[in-house]
């Protein structure tokens, strides 16, 4: 990774790239028209229309965007990985690697690892195994309360200064009602932001997918909507109390979505995401017991579905996450119940979200939002927006094109993607970190 | 041997049993029709036949049973098969772990039929997917069990010549049985009409759209009904409070006569066994040979194995190609 311009002797060379007839998109600027970028030192040194109207700088490598879409690398909110402890699951290396393939800059890690990241010296742990082995930008979300145990809470302050961009419980839900609402309050001093799994453990219990017709078919225990509306309900209420900032990390039903409409409306200060599988699955497709549609929350009815995309296009919903969950062969090829829960989706994030910019749901800078400047905003990151003096992560991908997930081919040590064999549309031609490319398809 | 085959010649199109769900209603029939010649069979001095002499059969049951093992073992044993048992406890074996592995090590002993039985929906089809023999599904989770209702099927057609247009209450605790889903899915594919009744804890989600009518209410579901379905309350799978005791359960859902008025006065009383006397079913009822059919049940439930190991072994490699060589 280039080193910033500062340390350079005078006169010394700078390193520069050019990225000439590009179709520039800038979610933070609603920005969408034809363009060029240039990268100076690892950041954006200018962007627009008539830039290079006098000729290229010197000493530059021009990058022909033949006309497809430059936009912000991706910020991906919600990433699982086996490091520390499950190593053989994914490690950050791995993961990076597949983030770059997805044209994700920059990837949020969750907690949920053995040890779990729960202490200022296992954040900087991530932050170190990071900057020597990853190809993009790693930040941990930490977590909430010590061990995930849902009991007291965890040093907020000092991770916060660690790097932690955030708080949460992960895979678990932070139960106690008392709990939460003095980790909202505390958690506003030192200006966290507190992430929640919505699931009320006791209405869940026992639950493998949705609750509903197909799981009384499978004769699978079912997860009511209820478990995710329960504690959802309960949340804005502690917001309202608090006056605190709060994210909702996954809304999987459509009355999630009137909620949460219902809650911005009102005034309080909430954001939320959704799972790009959220936006393109439903519980049909566990048909036949196939675990690799076993997620959480789990996939939900058609009319979810539909609900969770019109979330996504009015500006509901904030954050689009692959909610990338690594999970090998030994844990998925049981019996339903027993499976692990997750899917990877780090290489598919980007193809799947366009699914609702090819349907006419949403404009490209409102979805792109959705993975760049949102939650770069929601977690005071520098990245997302093509604006002078930002970091050059930046994603070049053709929207129009399509492919087939070949999960042998995938990057990530795990192959559990729930889009396995299905065609895509939109592919990553060329993924930039800090100036530097990451990631460029063959042949480009 | 008076027995013959009759119905050599049809093929039945499927290379396992895994749950009624695949089945139509001629697929049933033929199942039905081989069971009642079976069940002469059964009744003669000399029970053995050699159609299956050299097969291997394997009972692989990770959740302990008593009849469905039993009746599965004579019958292969009756059809000339070397029957093996095998039993995994919960305990020895992290639950569907190795079910892989086991699969693995299952096909390498080269049976040509197993019987599985697995505490988890989904188990015994994903095992078929791994092995090369024939299996048949002895009960998966809440899932299906499907020799139990083809059973039941034999039970009430031998007393009412068929199950078109008779009206069935399946009563207690469908939420957790499989056999109530597999005899949903037959009753309803044979054109009988069905009722389930039990408190509304103990129905799954949406269970009218398998085609029933729900009561919660015993005396109003027992209305008119030709067919009395108890089920085993499944104290073992309930991990919460579904009922607040077994004294109320039997006051409102357990079958006696008072409740048992509302039926057709000749209406059948089924239970899949084990019973839980006292529970969901008045001992007497139980026991009364006017009405309970419920030992009868146990006599077709190996009529019904021998034809089900029958019918998938015409399926087995080895075989086709003797019969085609004749």
């Amino acid at each position: 990774m280039s080193a910033a311009g500062t340390g350079l002797p005078a006169g010394a060379a700078h390193r520069r790239s050019a990225y000439i007839n590009a179709r520039l998109v800038d979610p933070a600027s609603n920005l969408d028209s034809p363009g060029q970028l240039l990268s100076e030192d690892g950041l954006i040194a200018d962007a627009g229309a008539n830039l290079f109207s006098d000729g290229l700088p010197p000493d530059c490598d021009v990058i022909d965007c033949g006309g497809q879409v430059l936009c912000p690398g991706l910020i991906d909110m919600k990433v699982f990985v086996g490091e520390p402890g499950a190593e053989h699951k994914e490690t950050l290396e791995s993961a990076s690697h597949a983030a770059a393939a997805g044209g994700i800059t920059t990837i949020i890690t969750m907690p949920n690892t053995d040890p779990v990241i729960d202490d200022i010296s296992l954040v900087e742990f991530l932050k170190r195994r990071a900057r020597f082995g990853a190809l993009v930008n790693v930040h941990p979300m930490a977590a909430a309360t010590r061990g995930l145990k849902g009991e007291g809470m965890s040093e907020i302050g000092l991770m916060r200064e660690a790097g932690a961009v955030a708080f949460t419980d992960g895979v678990h839900a932070i139960c106690n009602a008392v709990l939460m609402r003095r980790m909202l309050s505390y958690a506003s001093r030192y200006d966290s932001l507190i992430v929640q799994h919505l699931e009320e453990p006791s209405l869940a219990e026992g639950g493998c997918m949705n609750e509903g017709e197909i799981a009384t078919r499978l004769g699978l225990p079912g997860i009511p909507e209820a478990a995710e509306t329960i504690m959802l309900e309960r949340d804005l209420r502690l917001v309202a109390l608090t006056g605190a900032r709060y994210h909702a990390d996954q809304l999987s039903c459509a009355t999630s979505v009137e909620i949460m409409r219902q809650a911005k409306r009102q005034g309080l200060p909430v954001t939320c995401g959704v799972s790009a599988a959220h936006l393109a699955l439903n519980e049909n497709d566990v048909g036949n017991y196939r675990t690799f549609f076993k997620l959480s929350p789990p996939l939900r009815r058609e009319e979810d579905r539909q609900a969770l995309v019109a979330g996504v296009a009015d500006g509901t919903i904030d954050v689009i996450v692959s909610g990338h969950n690594p999970q090998d062969q030994e844990s998925k090829r049981l019996p339903f119940a027993q499976a692990a829960t997750g899917g990877v989706g780090l290489e598919t994030l980007l193809s799947v979200a366009l699914g609702c910019y090819h349907d006419g749901h949403v404009s490209l800078p409102g979805l792109l939002s959705r993975m760049t400047v949102n939650p770069a905003n929601l977690l005071g990151l520098p990245g997302g927006r093509l604006a002078k003096g930002r970091p050059a992560d930046l994603l070049l991908f053709d929207p129009g094109k399509s492919w087939v997930v070949d999960c042998k081919r995938l990057r990530s040590k795990c192959k559990n993607s729930p889009f396995e064999d299905r065609h895509l549309q939109g592919v990553v031609l060329r993924t930039v970190v800090s100036g530097e490319p990451v990631y460029i398809r063959d042949g480009v | 041997m008076t027995f013959s085959r009759t119905q050599q010649a049809i093929r039945f199109p499927h290379r396992h049993l895994l749950g009624i769900k695949d089945l139509t209603a001629s697929d049933i029939e033929q199942i039905l029709d081989l069971a009642d010649s079976y069940v002469e069979l059964n009744r003669q001095a000399d029970k053995k036949q050699n159609l299956l002499r050299g097969r291997t059969q394997i009972n692989l049951f990770f959740e302990a049973s008593t009849r469905t093992q039993s009746s599965f073992e004579l019958a292969g044993k009756r059809l000339g098969a070397d029957v093996l048992n095998m039993a995994v406890s919960n305990s020895s074996l992290k639950k569907g772990e190795t079910l892989i592995d086991t699969a693995m090590t299952l096909n390498a002993l080269r049976p040509d039929l197993l019987v599985v039985r697995h505490p988890d929906s989904g188990a015994v089809e994903l095992l078929a997917q791994k092995v090369d023999c024939a299996v048949i599904n002895g009960g998966d989770g809440s899932n299906e069990h499907p020799t139990q209702a083809l059973l039941d099927a034999l039970t009430i057609r031998r007393r009412r010549g068929s199950l078109k247009g008779l009206l069935v209450a399946i009563c207690g605790d469908i939420l957790h049985s499989r056999v109530a889903r597999s005899n949903i899915y037959l009753l309803n594919r044979m054109g009988a009409q069905v009722r389930v009744v039990a408190p509304p804890t103990l129905l799954p989600a949406h269970i009218e759209r398998l085609g029933v009518e729900v009561f919660h209410d015993m005396r109003a579901g027992l209305q008119n009904v030709d067919i009395v379905m108890m089920l085993r309350l499944q104290q073992e799978r309930m991990h919460g409070a579904f009922v607040p005791s077994l004294r109320e359960y039997f006051h409102f859902h357990g079958l006696d006569y008072e409740k048992l008025s509302r039926a057709k006065p000749d209406a059948l009383i089924m239970h899949p066994g084990p019973m839980n006397r006292g529970v969901e079913i008045d001992s007497e009822v139980a026991d009364d040979i006017d009405r309970s059919v419920i030992r009868e049940q146990v006599e077709m439930g190996v009529a019904v194995r021998l034809a089900v190991l029958d019918l998938l072994s015409r399926n087995l490699p080895a075989n086709s190609i003797a019969a085609a060589a004749k």
